[in-house]
């Protein structure tokens, strides 16, 4: 279960050096955005998803907590 | 009016300091990490004022107006900072708790039984931190300088700004800090969707047309390209990413928080939240219509919201500016006095003692700042650009961190002292002779050409690392 929060974690550093260098163009406009403008906001919004993932599988979140 | 709006929010957040300080005992502890009490919310609040600061306000608006594309690093490396506070934090905080730490210095001479080590890495905090503290007060004169209309000139602009932050710092402690980025990253909000929408509005007719306008005037403004290539994003993005926790002040208030739960409830949020600088962006684009040709691109929002709004506005917006600079501010002077006063000082025999420390720490904000203040009026540098001069020093202590977690047997503390102090070595060859790696060391690849000095410096840092720890350990055997 460690290694799965960890391979999904991991996601976001491996798709960033191909992801740019793929969305490194202005066409096709996505939402009145250039492409790279647009991929650096879906990336970001993808990692904050994966992390919500990553949360909801951590046995330690769910352990109660201790201004 | 725009002035003394400005000299307003200042005065309510020297009341708001000295609010927060009510029923609690001013202690090194209290002070500097608030006694290891903060829940989920005060440590996003210290989390996420990282992420709303003079850097993100002016420098990124600046930097998208004079740069384009390269300015979406900034987004991009929050991101993974994130991830990995999710894993790297929660350990730092358990150990750290333990073994009842207050400083990064503290922490490292503690994991590698070394004083020496501690002296070293607290220095170098301090090295890091000054340029960074820099940025702030250069941010504050900028901002003092635009809402005189020109009447204050920058020198004294940052001259008050370094005194106003002295004042807050010595008034409050981190607790403060923590209280006043609830009113400073409310307003920066308001102010940054505010201006991220009407400015493209006012300049192209909307965020769609500014942009379709934009790639027709300037075809290469929305691309990646040499020197600030593909590479250089990557690079840089890294750089930055591995060095956000490295920060002694990240230290701070990661042993702040009550439990560490609050770390991983925060990167899942933290990612989303950062994307409000989309209109700090917006901002920077829109300018480039609406005062193209600035000399200082850093003026770009102050410059764009003088030019068409009224004069109440630029004072609510200088606000804005003034809280975005004191918040991260007042945790960068807190911490470097802490580090030098608790690692520096105290090992002389006449400050031994807590209360002897705590004097010493607060006289020390003053030097300090001065410090910052000469570095802002003197230094050359842009924000971004002073930051990651910052990011390259700093970021030399993150393979001995995580090797000391996760590879505390394979390394020794000779490798690590050496490994930090070739990789500082080079950063500052580098910052100081402003040569690239390419061209200090001819037979490296031209492609090379935009890769972060800082990222270079690290590769060097974990080489001589292992290849001091592999010699001493076997000594030792």
């Amino acid at each position: 279960m460690k290694l799965l929060r960890v391979a999904l974690a991991s996601l976001p550093f491996l798709a960033l050096i191909p992801g740019v260098l793929f969305a490194n163009r202005i066409e096709p406009f996505v939402l009145g955005l250039p492409f790279l403008f647009f991929w650096v906001i879906a990336w970001t919004v993808a990692t904050s998803l994966i992390m919500a993932i990553v949360y909801k599988l951590d046995p330690h979140t769910h352990e109660p907590d201790e201004d | 009016m725009a002035l003394s709006l400005i000299a307003l929010t200042f005065a309510l957040a020297i009341a708001l300091g000295l609010l927060s300080r009510r029923g609690k005992r001013m202690d090194l502890e209290q002070w500097t990490i608030g006694r290891r009490g903060f829940g989920v919310v005060l440590v996003f609040l210290l989390m996420a004022g990282e992420i709303y600061t003079t850097f993100t306000f002016l420098g990124a608006s600046g930097y998208a107006y004079g740069r384009g594309a390269p300015a979406f690093y900034i987004l991009a490396y929050g991101a993974l900072a994130y991830i990995l506070a999710y894993w790297l934090l929660p350990p730092v905080w358990r150990y750290a708790k333990e073994h009842h730490l207050i400083t990064q210095a503290d922490f490292f001479a503690h994991r590698f039984s070394s004083r020496e080590l501690g002296i070293a890495v607290g220095l170098i905090g301090v090295l890091a931190m000054l340029p960074y503290l820099a940025l702030q007060l250069k941010g504050l004169g900028l901002i003092v300088e635009v809402a005189s209309g020109g009447a204050v000139g920058a020198t004294t602009a940052i001259l008050i700004g370094t005194a106003g932050l002295v004042v807050y710092v010595i008034a409050s402690g981190i607790r403060a800090s923590a209280w006043t980025a609830v009113v400073k990253d409310g307003l920066i909000l308001i102010v940054a969707i505010f201006l991220g929408i009407y400015l493209p509005w006012q300049a192209y007719g909307g965020i769609e047309p500014m942009f379709r306008e934009l790639t027709a005037t300037h075809p290469d403004l929305f691309t990646l390209h040499l020197p600030q290539g593909t590479l250089w994003f990557m690079s840089t993005v890294l750089i930055s990413a591995l060095g956000f926790w490295m920060w002694p002040h990240a230290f701070a208030y990661t042993f702040s928080a009550r439990n560490e739960n609050a770390f991983r409830k925060n990167a899942m949020v933290l990612p989303l939240y950062q994307l409000f600088m989309l209109f700090i962006f917006f901002v920077g684009f829109a300018a480039l219509g609406l005062v193209p040709d600035l000399a200082e691109p850093d003026l770009a929002l102050l410059a764009a919201t003088a030019a068409t709004l009224p004069d109440w506005v630029l004072g609510i917006v200088g606000g804005a500016g003034v809280l975005a600079a004191l918040v991260p501010g007042s945790l960068l002077l807190i911490v470097i006095a802490t580090l030098l006063a608790k690692n520096g000082l105290a090992l002389a025999p006449a400050f031994a003692g807590e209360r002897r420390i705590t004097l010493a720490a607060r006289i020390l904000v003053v030097p300090i700042a001065i410090a910052a203040g000469a570095f802002a009026v003197f230094g050359s540098s842009g924000i971004v650009g002073l930051l990651l001069l910052g990011y390259s020093y700093i970021t030399q202590l993150f393979p001995g961190l995580v090797l000391s977690f996760a590879a505390r047997r394979s390394i020794s503390t000779a490798g690590v002292f050496a490994g930090l102090a070739c990789g500082v070595a080079l950063v500052s060859v580098l910052a100081f002779t402003h040569h690239h790696i390419v061209a200090l060391l001819p037979f490296l690849p031209d492609e090379l050409t935009g890769l972060n000095d800082g990222i270079a410096a690290l590769v060097v840092n974990i080489i001589v690392l292992f290849a001091v720890s592999a010699v001493t350990q076997r000594k030792r055997a």
